[in-house]
């Protein structure tokens, strides 16, 4: 199966974004990591140039590790699991635009990473040593927990998000949904006050523009939305009663 | 020793994030060197669980069958006192994780609940629906994130390592890097420094593993002279599914829970593994259940639809029980393959999975070399011949908390610390890497490094995984030096000085050329059959010339390994023959 690809590169972080078209054979399994691991082994573009191959990050390739997000035809996703057959037979890859380029299809996604830092997205654990088992967690609690764990820090909300932009330092929908994951398990809700402080922060939760774009777009079907609204009422009540405190 | 003592870990999967942990904990500062984010290691793709003798279900476990069936499954190949250690130790690590908020599935009671898995008829692996591995793996990189918030951890993202410094007393002082996106080559001191840059699964081209698992690490330390052992026992797991650009892991949780393997014979569905095993079934250990499935496939011609795989059949299973255990892999099928996994069987083939060979290692987790410890996938301690399913997750943890707990002795016992060493110790180790790299970029030949590599997969996965013959290794030795040669003549596909991806993978391809070397050597020279390592000429386990370690050591001159081979400590339990029917 013959598929046009369409590249828009950058050879440098600062440098001019420029487009290459490619053709590659692949078969009728292929993803769009195929594609590109194809064109590594035969860097001619269509026109017959021949270029550097195309620079992108990934890992797992079984969509748990996030690494290969980017956008295809226009929609921000994993290439891992975007398969080709489904995409047309012209795909247009390009990086995420909200967050910095460093060559071609790879962006630095630091910012999610500090966001969890800023929200002590952690237990607080007295150490490794030998302690006995953990609190008990109902099976219920698991469940709503477990379906949060699995956001593994792609940026797709974020990407899709209109309130994460230039001009907002809004922290993301992926790190206030870990707030609330630490927030229900018995010993991260001990620390619960400093997360909600750190909400309550500038670029925090009050951010959000409720576009609900997020839910739709994320992978791994993070509530999202949900923990956004529980959080809202948390955060709520938690200033509530700092101003009664105070 | 003070807070001033600095460790470097390589590599942000389990082991390294745990020995990170426990190094902070005796305050001391770590520099964190990972390819990736840490939350997008390997470990993050292990999905069934993790084993810890806990006995919640009354059935009469204990970390002594635990260990049993450990050294038993691993064909009694694995020095047996440092994996008591850690079966004793399992029960702790999973009770800490479960502290460390870990989201794993519970009994109605809200207690931790086990899955059966492989090699053992006990309900011993606790888990995280089918995506355990990554659900520990957050939890471990949230606690190396709270001491990078106080200080203590400075993590170097997107930094490859090149090179060990080691000074002219054979001890380990730091490290060469390389950024590889901004390309800067340099070097990092360090009173001790942690490998745990995990599997080699690359070697075998495609293979379950994560792309980043080249091996190269493992490779360029053996170069400098580190021993490397059991580089034979390459672990195929029965059942994954195909794929252009890798073959994707389905759990052994998913037999675990109940799922059947089976095909067709004169028409009837045929379950080869129950019919065969009756004890244990479709839970037989990996090797075996690998070597079945080939069989059937191969030999007997009776793959689905006359390809080769087999049914891995869960449909007899209601829905919810899928969806709250399964969900994750279950998900995968589903994606990659188009296919509905709850109501069709899925197609399944075995695929190079893990190595169980790996750095040498004592019991502390250090290397022949001074200083130089290593931990998790990427040494060879705990699963002898063949590992049992879900003790990764637990080896990575243990070895990496093991390492972390011995560091601050060490680095106490230690004479001069990394700063009174000459500065030209580091300044030529980094010249020598600096010098490597352009050589490398000044490269214009003319084969493809990637198509280089993809020969070689395929090269190692026909001769060197579930079926060994020793013509057949000969020649690919011959095949893997005459790659090596092709390599002289690479182009390098790319000039520029910023996120150079080719320079960089093909100082991995050239790693890879040398430790499948290893493998191959290793495979070829054990004339027996144990474990994961299958000779049909020596159908027989040979305790009398093989109960031995492989140790494999570069040798300069001829540019291959040199295969000598050392005692295994059969301390505490006797040999006996390995049997699962």
């Amino acid at each position: 199966m013959k598929v046009r690809v369409i590249v828009e590169r950058r050879k440098t972080p600062l440098s001019n974004p420029y487009v290459n078209e490619f053709e590659v054979d692949v078969d009728e399994t292929a993803n769009v990591i195929s594609v590109l691991m194809e064109i590594r082994k035969n860097p001619v573009t269509v026109t017959g140039e021949r270029v550097s191959p195309v620079s992108f990050e990934c890992s797992c390739l079984e969509e748990v590790c996030g690494a290969c997000t980017m956008n295809i035809n226009g929609v921000a996703r994993q290439a891992c699991s975007a398969l080709v057959k489904h995409l047309g037979n012209k795909i247009y890859l390009s990086p995420l635009r909200k967050f910095p380029v460093l060559r071609d299809l790879v962006v630095d996604r630091k910012k999610i990473f500090e966001g969890l830092r800023r929200v002590k997205a952690w237990i607080p654990i007295d150490g490794t040593h030998g302690l006995g088992p953990g609190p008990k967690v109902s099976e219920k609690t698991q469940r709503i927990g477990y379906k949060i764990s699995r956001c593994m820090s792609c940026g797709v909300c974020m990407e899709a998000c209109p309130q994460v932009n230039d001009r907002s330092n809004f922290i993301g929908p992926a790190v206030i949904a870990q707030v609330l994951l630490f927030n229900i398990h018995p010993t991260g809700a001990m620390i619960k006050e400093d997360r909600l402080e750190a909400l309550i922060d500038e670029g925090g939760i009050s951010e959000c523009g409720n576009a609900q774009n997020c839910v739709k777009a994320c992978p791994k079907q993070v509530p999202l939305t949900f923990s956004i609204a529980k959080l809202n009422r948390d955060t709520l009540f938690y200033s509530i009663k700092r101003l009664l405190d105070s | 020793m003070s807070a001033g003592c600095e460790v470097i870990v390589v590599g942000g999967g389990l082991a390294g994030l745990m020995a990170t942990i426990v190094a902070c904990e005796n305050n001391l500062r770590v520099k964190l060197f990972t390819l990736l984010p840490a939350k997008r290691s390997h470990s993050v793709c292990a999905q069934g669980g993790i084993n810890a003798s806990v006995n919640t279900k009354g059935e009469g476990d204990s970390p002594d069958i635990h260990f049993y069936e450990t050294i038993y499954g691993g064909d009694f190949l694995a020095n047996q006192p440092p994996v008591k250690a850690m079966c004793e130790n399992a029960p702790n690590i999973v009770y800490l994780l479960d502290r460390m908020g870990v989201m794993f599935n519970r009994t109605p009671e809200g207690f931790l609940d086990f899955r059966r898995f492989g090699g053992t008829r006990y309900h011993r692996t606790a888990f995280a629906g089918a995506t355990t591995g990554q659900q520990i793996l957050y939890a471990l990189d949230e606690q190396v994130r709270r001491f990078e918030a106080s200080g203590l951890v400075k993590k170097f993202t997107g930094w490859e390592f090149l090179r060990a410094i080691i000074d002219d007393d054979n001890v380990c002082r730091g490290i060469v890097a390389g950024n590889i996106h901004t390309q800067e080559i340099e070097y990092f001191k360090a009173d001790a420094v942690v490998i745990a840059t995990g599997g080699l699964g690359m070697i075998f081209g495609k293979s379950t593993n994560s792309v980043i698992c080249t091996g190269s690490a493992q490779s360029i330390l053996y170069k400098q002279g580190v021993k490397y052992a059991n580089g034979e026992f390459i672990q195929v797991h029965p059942t994954a599914i195909a794929g252009g650009d890798k073959l994707r892991l389905i759990s052994e949780s998913v037999r675990g829970e109940g799922g059947r393997i089976w095909t067709y014979k004169d028409g009837k569905p045929w379950y080869f593994l129950e019919e065969k095993y009756p004890k244990y079934g479709n839970l037989v250990p990996r090797d075996i259940a690998s070597r079945e499935i080939f069989n059937v496939c191969v030999n007997m011609g009776l793959g689905i639809d006359g390809k080769n795989q087999v049914y891995l059949d869960v449909t007899h299973i209601d829905r919810e029980t899928l969806e709250y255990k399964l969900g994750g892999v279950l998900e995968i099928y589903e994606k990659f393959m188009g296919e509905d996994p709850y109501t069709k069987p899925m197609k399944v083939f075995p695929a190079v999975h893990y190595t169980m060979g790996g750095l040498w290692v004592d019991y502390d987790q250090m290397t022949n070399i001074k200083g130089l410890f290593a931990a998790g996938e990427c040494e060879y301690q705990y699963h002898g011949a063949n590992r049992l399913g879900a003790n990764s997750l637990l080896s990575c943890i243990h070895g990496g908390m093991v390492a972390g707990k011995r560091i601050p002795d060490y680095i106490k016992g230690l004479e001069k610390s990394c700063d009174d060493i000459k500065e030209d110790v580091f300044e030529r180790d980094r010249e020598f890497v600096i010098a490597k790299f352009q050589k490398l970029k000044s490269m214009k030949g003319s084969e493809n490094p990637y198509q280089l590599h993809k020969e070689l997969g395929e090269l190692m996965t026909e001769n060197v995984t579930v079926i060994r013959y020793n013509d057949k290794l000969a020649k690919t030795i011959e095949k893997i030096k005459e790659l090596k040669e092709r390599f002289k003549n690479i182009d390098i596909l790319d000039n520029s000085d910023f996120g150079n991806q080719s320079l960089f993978f093909a100082n991995q391809l050239e790693n890879m050329l040398d430790l499948a070397l290893v493998i191959t050597k290793g495979a070829l020279l054990r004339n027996e059959s144990r474990g994961s390592h299958y000779k049909p000429e020596f159908p027989q386990r040979d305790d009398e010339n093989f109960l031995k370690t492989t140790i494999a050591v570069y040798d300069e001159k001829s540019d291959e390994p040199q295969i000598s081979y050392e005692p295994v400590d059969i301390s505490l339990i006797k040999p006996v023959a390995r049997k699962y029917d």
